[in-house]
């Protein structure tokens, strides 16, 4: 065994915000007072909020030690299945930090936004050429936002044709996001099993469909990492039933330029920009859901659109049958920067060389690793592929032993105990800005940790043992909750 | 392509080890009639120098301060922004990381949203704050849907001083659910009337916001002994954070859920988002609180450490049952928010929002001078209502070509506030400004 | 996990297909999570109850339970009125792994038909039930 890459640096300790600081220290050059005092009435005066009073070198401190206690796609690979942990590229930073793009105010008349909206109309056309389909979206700030208002287009499809439905299908594979968005919009999530193979057969969902189901939503390709061979034929299930099909497009990343989801049936499905287009996760958001449609379904996204002319963009809200806003503004502009400038600089051949790169990587871990964790379908996968604890039950050590002890080892763990039909799940999802030597490594850690589970399985019970703090006690984090200090 | 690291050799390596011949041969079991037969149509790459030419043109064609004098806030606010809170920001340890499921390697963000659920509720009066939500609108939206779940009611009231927009949004959630929406009308002197509330009976909620469109301070003390004495549950919302600097803060004034965004706390305007849905609460409801929570506890040592907790509540566990399907926060921009408040500091933010007040209330002040009509006569922070005369929006025109931007019309939101704008003065704006945007509206 | 040897599950109870247990007392029946439930659900978190004067139907839901990362709902075990709820389990859920049978009850109920208490499981039939599906 080589070295590990995971060692034990100069961590520093650091207290709490309100654990530093003394009274009339101030970390911000107050602006100068130009204008007399006016004095407001007692009755509405309050005393100000209890913060500490820091200063600047305080608060530059408090907060670099923070980051150090953190890890970054930036710090090494981070194989969270699901979730695209790619190269957020800096150049992507550096546009979206233009003076033009962040001081704009949202409510300006469009002639003094010209920048923004033909970047956002630019983007918009963008998505939908990837996709396949007609129309798009960006407002919605996050993924399961963009599934929100995916799913209320279809709400509203179904009402404006005078025949609310109550129910919507839903895979066993799915994300736990799906079941709950359908509640939001008031459908019955009934679910669907896939089959041995790990997907969606056309007969399970035959069964299932009738008239009085909104749709089926799907996440393609599913959350095993698998394509689901049968998306066309279900489509024309639901189409024959009056349904619609919602996408989960949380893993495009594996299929651009490779499969167009709006050529195989799909109506609505709405993206990450922060998986497929390399915008970063900052520490869980903010993203970007953009909703992509079909023409049909085009007069219920929200509203405003943004619409040319002659090379001049506008807002506008004439759209009488859109199911109205989402958000406040535009939705996270400065997130959607990043994306097209992701999206221009790879230009149409490197993103689809990205997704081929994703699924070479992907697969390359699974042939490598299957002799040494259980595969849970052994079939050529996407851009992820799921093993489970199985070959280790006999030693006593669990999916988050083995995750726990990848830390040790310099890797951030992989997805763990999802999806739910594989019991113990580990869901690897390398991205195609590992290389073949950083795979080799954490292909390397996986190994020995499984030797390690036979020879020394305590080594793996009390990982980690070199980050910032051991297991935490998350019994007595939800007995007795403390959320604030 | 330099965020591509295989090598060709590499590429060859790889799909021995995965017994292929080709890339394409990687996607053979995807059936053929899925597969797309054209290239994309997108622009062909652009180098890195080549994009920074083409988005730095994007860029230019925006008007933002200081080359123009925006006199507009309406939800989105012009603050300075201290280097040190973007500069802390861009530590990639904290941008690259994802939602921290995994809280060994994840204590920075862990412990830095934890400080800012504390500094959020400080900052609102109240027991308990999540770690934020996507924006003002849709903590909305989610705290009227929590009034829902906790009461077991069926209908909701919000005043139509609450931000246009934030109201749409709360229609856009609720048209689905079957729960009805009622809006309280507004009176002369620029409050919330609330008169119809005696009409209404089985109300969830109430929400009203606070300043308020009008960038007029309710009373919500009174506010929240009304709703109180109709037994539902008392819901402050407000699009300037900054205002609690100087006002009453909404949770000493028996708020039982306060909403809003928090964008004036260290985020850039960016065309309206990303921004900052804060959300606080009482301790009773904490388990009805939508969105993540980050917790205090120990590690195996007894060394004290932070993670996500009450997760039963969230979609991932709770499914269709779920509070909402909330994924996640806007974590970043909370940290930004909380890297922002800490820099600010308690007697900071009293100074900053005080001045805000005292730029806002010279403005006011010149303007009566002038002989223009104040439109609503209740105290204000820092946007208030003007009524120019019949006519100005040739002249509101004519400034734009000056660079300046003298307010957002209300006439679009409120049909019957003709020749009324709301303006708004934050402590970016000099005194000089001021005046010779009094002068060029005189003219 | 327990074995399903080391399962504690008294004689004078019976038993629900969910895993709640149900004991007369005089004419009140009082109602818990079994042994094997608290055990496959491990550390409890919360548990959130009725109100007393609630009734339900047999089969309806009357609570949750919550470990870190599981949610449970259960089920009456027979139909009736919650004259009483165990209001410790609100400061202290970790009744219900400490001590499933004695301070870790849920509510008492006073049942609409007592005749339900004859549908459900011995604790011989619970422990066959298991064996089965093992």
């Amino acid at each position: 065994m080589k070295e590990n890459v995971g060692a034990t640096g100069l961590i520093l300790n650091e207290p709490l915000l309100w654990e530093k600081g003394r009274k009339g220290r101030c970390g911000f050059s107050l602006p100068r007072r130009d204008v007399e005092s006016f004095p407001i009435d007692n009755e509405l005066a309050g005393e100000g909020p209890d913060f500490p009073d820091l200063s600047e070198v305080d608060v530059v401190r408090h907060y670099t030690r923070l980051s150090q206690w953190n890890f970054g796609v930036d710090t090494g690979m981070y194989p969270l299945g699901s979730c695209t942990m790619k190269y957020s590229p800096k150049t992507n930073e550096k546009q979206a930090g233009l003076s033009g793009f962040t001081g704009a105010h949202p409510l300006l008349p469009s002639d003094l936004s010209q920048g923004t909206l033909r970047m956002m109309f630019e983007l918009e056309q963008y998505l939908a050429e990837i996709t396949g389909m007609d129309a798009v979206t960006l407002q919605p700030a996050a993924g399961a936002h963009g599934e929100l208002t995916g799913m209320l287009t279809i709400h509203a499809y179904h009402k404006n044709r005078g025949a609310q439905r109550s129910k919507i299908l839903v895979p066993d594979t799915a994300h736990g996001t799906n079941p709950a968005t359908a509640t939001l919009c008031n459908y019955r999530s009934i679910q669907v099993k896939s089959n041995e193979q790990g997907i969606l057969s056309t007969e399970s969902v035959a069964d299932v469909m009738d008239e009085e189901t909104a749709g089926i939503m799907l996440t393609n390709p599913n959350t095993l990492g698998l394509f689901e061979d049968n998306t066309k034929e279900i489509a024309e299930i639901i189409h024959s039933k009056g349904g619609l099909v919602y996408c989960d497009g949380a893993n495009l990343n594996a299929v651009m330029g490779i499969v167009k989801m709006g050529e195989i049936g799909v109506d609505v499905m709405h993206l990450n920009l922060h998986k497929t287009f390399s915008t970063p996760h900052g520490g869980g958001g903010p993203g970007s859901g953009p909703v992509c449609v079909k023409k049909h379904l085009e007069p219920f996204l929200p509203v405003p659109r943004i619409v040319e002319e002659k090379g001049n963009y506008s807002l506008s809200d004439n759209y009488p049958e859109s199911i109205g806003k989402v958000q406040a503004f535009h939705g996270n502009v400065g997130v959607m920067i990043k994306a097209y400038s992701y999206i221009r600089s790879m230009g149409p051949k490197d993103l689809k060389m990205a997704s081929r790169l994703a699924v070479l990587n992907a697969n390359y871990i699974k042939e490598s690793l299957k002799g040494t964790l259980h595969l849970a379908y052994d079939r050529p996968c996407m851009h992820e592929c799921v093993f489970s604890d199985d070959k280790q039950k006999d030693d006593h050590v669990t999916t988050l032993d083995m995750a726990k002890r990848l830390m040790d080892y310099g890797f951030h763990p992989p997805t763990v105990y999802f999806p739910l039909v594989v019991h113990g799940a580990i869901m690897v999802e390398p991205t195609e800005t590992e290389s073949k030597e950083d795979i080799d490594k954490f292909i390397e850690a996986f190994k020995s940790i499984a030797d390690e589970a036979k020879e020394a399985p305590d080594l793996l019970h009390n990982a980690p043992g070199k980050c910032k703090v051991r297991r935490l006690d998350e019994v007595s984090a939800a007995r007795k909750p403390c959320l604030t200090g | 392509m330099r965020y591509l690291p295989h090598t060709s050799e590499d590429i060859d390596l790889m799909l021995q080890a995965v017994e292929a011949d080709h890339l394409d041969d990687l996607f053979s079991t995807i059936p053929d009639d899925c597969l797309s037969k054209d290239d994309l149509a997108l622009p062909e790459a652009l180098t890195e120098w080549e994009l920074d030419s083409h988005m730095a043109a994007l860029s230019d064609a925006m008007a933002v301060s200081p080359d123009y004098k925006i006199f507009m806030g309406a939800g989105s606010y012009e603050h300075y922004i201290p280097a040190s809170v973007s500069y802390l920001l861009g530590r990639s340890e904290f941008v690259t990381s994802y939602t921290p499921y995994q809280p060994e390697v994840s204590q920075g963000t862990l412990q830095a949203i934890y400080e800012y659920q504390t500094l959020a509720a400080r900052l609102l009066g109240m027991e308990v704050a999540t770690a934020s939500h996507y924006d003002g609108a849709t903590a909305l939206a989610e705290s009227l849907l929590m009034a829902v779940r906790i009461s077991k009611k069926r209908k909701v009231a919000v005043s139509s001083l609450i931000h246009p927009f934030y109201r749409k949004v709360v229609r856009t959630y609720f048209e689905p659910t079957g729960y009805e929406v009622i809006e309280l009308p507004y009176l002369k002197n620029g409050f919330t009337d609330l008169a119809g509330l005696d009409e209404l009976n089985d109300l969830a909620a109430v929400a009203v916001q606070s300043p308020n469109f009008f960038g007029c301070i309710e009373n919500l003390k009174k506010i929240g002994e009304k709703i109180h004495n109709k037994d539902a549950l008392f819901i402050t919302c407000f699009t300037e954070a900054l205002s609690y600097g100087l006002l009453k803060n909404p949770g000493s004034q028996d708020a039982d859920i306060v909403c809003g965004e928090g964008q004036s706390l260290g985020i850039p305007r960016s065309f309206g988002g990303p921004a900052l849905g804060m959300l606080a609460g009482r301790k009773k409801h904490m388990r009805s609180l939508p969105g993540r929570l980050v917790g205090k506890t120990k590690d195996l040592d007894g060394k004290r450490g932070f993670v996500l907790t009450l997760a039963t509540r969230e979609q991932h566990i709770r499914r269709e049952k779920a509070t909402s399907n909330i994924c996640t926060n806007n974590s970043l921009c909370a940290l930004a928010a909380a890297i922002y408040m800490a820099s600010v500091g308690g007697t900071g933010i009293k100074k900053l929002a005080q001045l805000n007040h005292d730029k806002a209330e010279y403005l006011k002040q010149e303007l009566k001078k002038a002989g223009f009509t104040i439109s609503f006569e209740s105290p204000t922070f820092n946007e208030f209502v003007v009524e120019f005369p019949a006519g100005f929006d040739s002249v509101y025109d004519c400034l734009l070509n000056k660079k300046i931007v003298a307010g957002l019309p209300l006439a679009e939101y409120y049909p019957e506030l003709v020749n009324h704008y709301l303006l708004c003065v934050t402590e970016t704006m000099s005194k000089n400004d001021m005046d010779s945007f009094v002068s060029e509206v005189k003219s | 996990m327990k074995e399903i040897s080391e399962l504690n599950l008294p004689e004078d109870l019976r038993y629900t297909e969910d895993h709640e247990w149900a004991r007369l007392e005089e004419d009140k029946v009082r109602v818990g999570l079994d042994d094997y439930a608290q055990d496959q659900l491990g550390d409890i978190v919360f548990v959130e109850l009725p109100q007393a004067g609630d009734t339900f139907k047999k089969g309806e839901v009357f609570a949750t339970v919550e470990s870190v990362k599981a949610v449970s709902e259960c089920y009456m075990p027979v139909g009736g009125k919650i004259v009483s709820v165990n209001n410790d389990l609100e400061e202290s859920p970790e009744l219900v792994n400490k001590s499933p049978y004695g301070d870790g009850w849920f509510v008492v109920i006073n049942p609409s038909d007592p005749s339900e208490m004859d549908t459900l499981m011995t604790n011989e039939a619970c422990l066959e039930k298991l064996k089965g599906t093992e």
